[in-house]
């Protein structure tokens, strides 16, 4: 038989009406970051290319609300270890370490070539956005250094923003 | 195969009282075939003939006895040799002697206790049957059929709301509610959640609901999850203040209802999982166990007076076995159905929030999801039909006109299904966290496998707000 049910039985609950200023006022969620013009600098052998850092966000755990920093492609290796080490997060992976283009005799610019950078870039930005709006990573004080400070201190003492 | 009664020399048949008029139910057997039973409650009795009829007309069939039981056994898929026997009735047909012509033997197996409802799991059944044995010096001729049982449950006195927040510490805060703790079979969840705090991006919200069977008990406990069903209620990023609505409909799922510790040998518990995902694919989820219980349908005319020309008699409702109904001849003729249909069953008025205790603030939880118990509602004798608008400190409202009608003495009230025991639930580790990659609950899903960013849940740490 067909169950039947009444329109009372199923009628929604009663929820507190949204105020026009939550409704509209911006995101508390805003959080943007950008891996953005990378450069080249030195010559020859002693080369390295680094890339913008940008980050612009209302989360009341970041300090700073706009930040800019140049960070290479070994800094975010030293951030992706300091997650592993002492955070509980599943670490994104890295854009490729392109050994093999660090090799001599090669045709191209190895590291250097234009494309690379530019797949190295997106593979970052990528990087950089998942950790940064993870709950867990945003507690971690190599996050913040990395996305804040111009010079990141490798000699700092890891630990947490927060702690109970 | 002497097994199914097809000996070498008999057949045995099996033929209930008043199957015509018996309602049969649906249960999957081992190959996972679906096949059709009779119905049985407790206190029924089963009653019956058994007709033997001989292969080979004018032959002699000589035997130790004739008995017909009546058994009801909880069999663990892992432990096969091992039947657990929880009842077991045997009546004597025949006396040793000799069959020389069919015959035909009436049994009645009087107003039997059938403590528990059948189930058949993935790890265990539970199955009623009856068993025809002729005794033999060498191989017995045996036949079986197999019954089903439901346990039924009228109304709960006390069914409060589940009302609860939990979140992130500073990432995400909500506030859940589903309008009733224990929900019948071809019942509706009504319920909202509520969002207090969003600073993560969430992409979709979804509920699911979670069959866990658990089996075994201590070091060599199994439990078997299973998705009942899986929907999406919300697309997009809500922000502070937004309230979805939830509705589930119940009777279109395989569902039974809630057993707990069945003879000490399983459980069958469901949960309703809500999980939001972010944009970057981590799920961040609450599961929160409700109970189901087996409402009583309405009967058809002459069983319901063949069960009342029967004598009832009370046990006492013991808490520990679910759901234990009273050994009586009728189960509940609840009110007809279409009488159901006028009694709106009012969705739990949620208490007001100042009333609730306290919700742990942020800074103070130890843990970073806060759960809130749902708050004790006052005693319920409000019956008017006021509807949601009323204040929130109203009473709940349990459905009045819905109980059997407690006027009839000759059917004795069903018990409620039980409250579960406080604490049986998540532990604190699995509150309103990202959900691993491998949790169980989600096996299905190819996201978990590529997602990336589980957490390690039983380390994380609560965070409170930086001053």
């Amino acid at each position: 038989m067909a169950d039947n049910i009444t329109n009372d039985s199923t009628r929604r609950l009663v929820s507190k009406k949204q105020t026009l200023d939550d409704a509209y006022a911006a995101p508390a969620n805003f959080l943007e970051i950008d891996v953005v013009n990378p450069i080249t600098h030195g010559v020859g052998n002693k080369r390295y290319t680094d890339y913008e850092v940008r980050m612009r966000t209302n989360l009341p755990v970041f300090k700073v609300k706009e930040s800019s920093v140049r960070r290479r492609y070994s800094d975010f290796e030293w951030l992706r270890n300091e997650l592993e080490r002492d955070s509980k997060i599943v670490v994104p992976p890295l854009p490729g370490k392109a050994l093999k283009r660090q090799l001599p005799f090669r045709g191209d610019d190895g590291i250097y070539e234009e494309e690379f950078i530019e797949d190295r870039r997106k593979g970052l930005e990528v990087f950089i956005n998942k950790i940064a709006g993870h709950p867990l990573a945003q507690n971690e004080k190599c996050l913040h250094m990395f996305i804040q400070e111009p010079v990141i201190d490798k000699n700092y003492v890891p630990g947490k923003i927060r702690n109970t | 195969m002497s097994f199914f009664g097809f000996g070498q020399s008999a057949d045995i048949d099996i033929q209930l009282d008043g199957a015509e008029t018996r309602k049969m139910a649906e249960m999957k057997t081992e190959d996972g075939k679906k096949e059709r039973y009779y119905l049985y409650y407790d206190g029924e009795s089963v009653s019956g003939k058994v007709n033997i009829s001989l292969k080979k007309s004018g032959s002699r069939l000589e035997h130790q006895g004739v008995k017909i039981e009546f058994v009801g056994q909880i069999e663990l898929y892992y432990d096969r040799g091992n039947h657990h026997e929880f009842t077991s009735l045997v009546k004597e047909l025949a006396r040793p002697g000799e069959l020389s012509h069919n015959a035909s033997f009436e049994f009645e197996f009087n107003q039997v206790e059938k403590p528990y409802e059948s189930y058949a799991g993935t790890n265990v059944r539970l199955r009623y049957f009856l068993r025809v044995t002729i005794v033999r010096r060498l191989s017995d001729i045996t036949r079986e059929m197999d019954l089903l049982v439901h346990t039924l449950s009228s109304y709960p006195e006390m069914n409060n709301s589940i009302k609860m927040e939990v979140g992130i510490e500073d990432c995400l805060h909500i506030e859940f509610e589903y309008n009733k703790s224990k929900y019948h079979l071809k019942d509706v969840i009504v319920g909202k959640i509520y969002f207090l705090l969003v600073r993560i991006k969430i992409k979709h919200m979804e509920i699911a609901i979670i069959k866990r069977e658990t089996t075994g008990s201590g070091p060599n406990t199994f439990n078997e999850n299973e998705t009942i069903a899986k929907y999406e209620i919300m697309d997009g990023a809500p922000v502070r203040g937004e309230s979805i609505p939830i509705r589930v409909f119940l009777a279109g799922y395989d569902l039974t209802p809630t057993m707990r510790d069945i003879n000490k040998k399983f459980s069958v518990r469901y949960y309703l999982n809500l999980v939001l995902v972010d944009e970057e694919e981590r799920r961040y989820f609450k599961q929160q166990e409700i109970t189901l219980w087996r409402k009583g349908e309405r009967l058809r005319r002459p069983l319901q007076q063949q069960l009342m020309a029967q004598q009832i008699q009370q046990v006492p409702a013991s808490q520990s076995k679910f759901p234990q109904s009273h050994p009586q001849g009728q189960p509940p003729e609840l009110v007809s159905e279409i009488e159901e249909q006028q009694h709106p069953i009012a969705p739990q008025i949620p208490p007001n929030a100042t009333a609730a205790p306290e919700p742990p603030s942020p800074q103070q939880s130890q843990s970073p999801m806060h759960e809130e118990a749902p708050e004790p509602l006052p005693s319920a004798t409000v019956t008017s039909n006021t509807t949601y608008h009323a204040t929130a400190t109203t009473t709940p409202q349990p459905p009045p006109q819905l109980e059997p009608p407690d006027e009839d003495i000759d059917t004795p009230k069903l018990p409620s299904p039980p409250t579960e025991p406080p604490n049986s639930i998540d532990s604190p580790e699995e509150e309103f966290l990202e959900a691993q990659a491998g949790s169980p609950s989600e096996e299905e899903e190819e996201e978990e496998e590529e997602r990336e960013s589980a957490v390690k849940t039983s380390t994380q740490e609560p965070v409170p707000v930086a001053q």
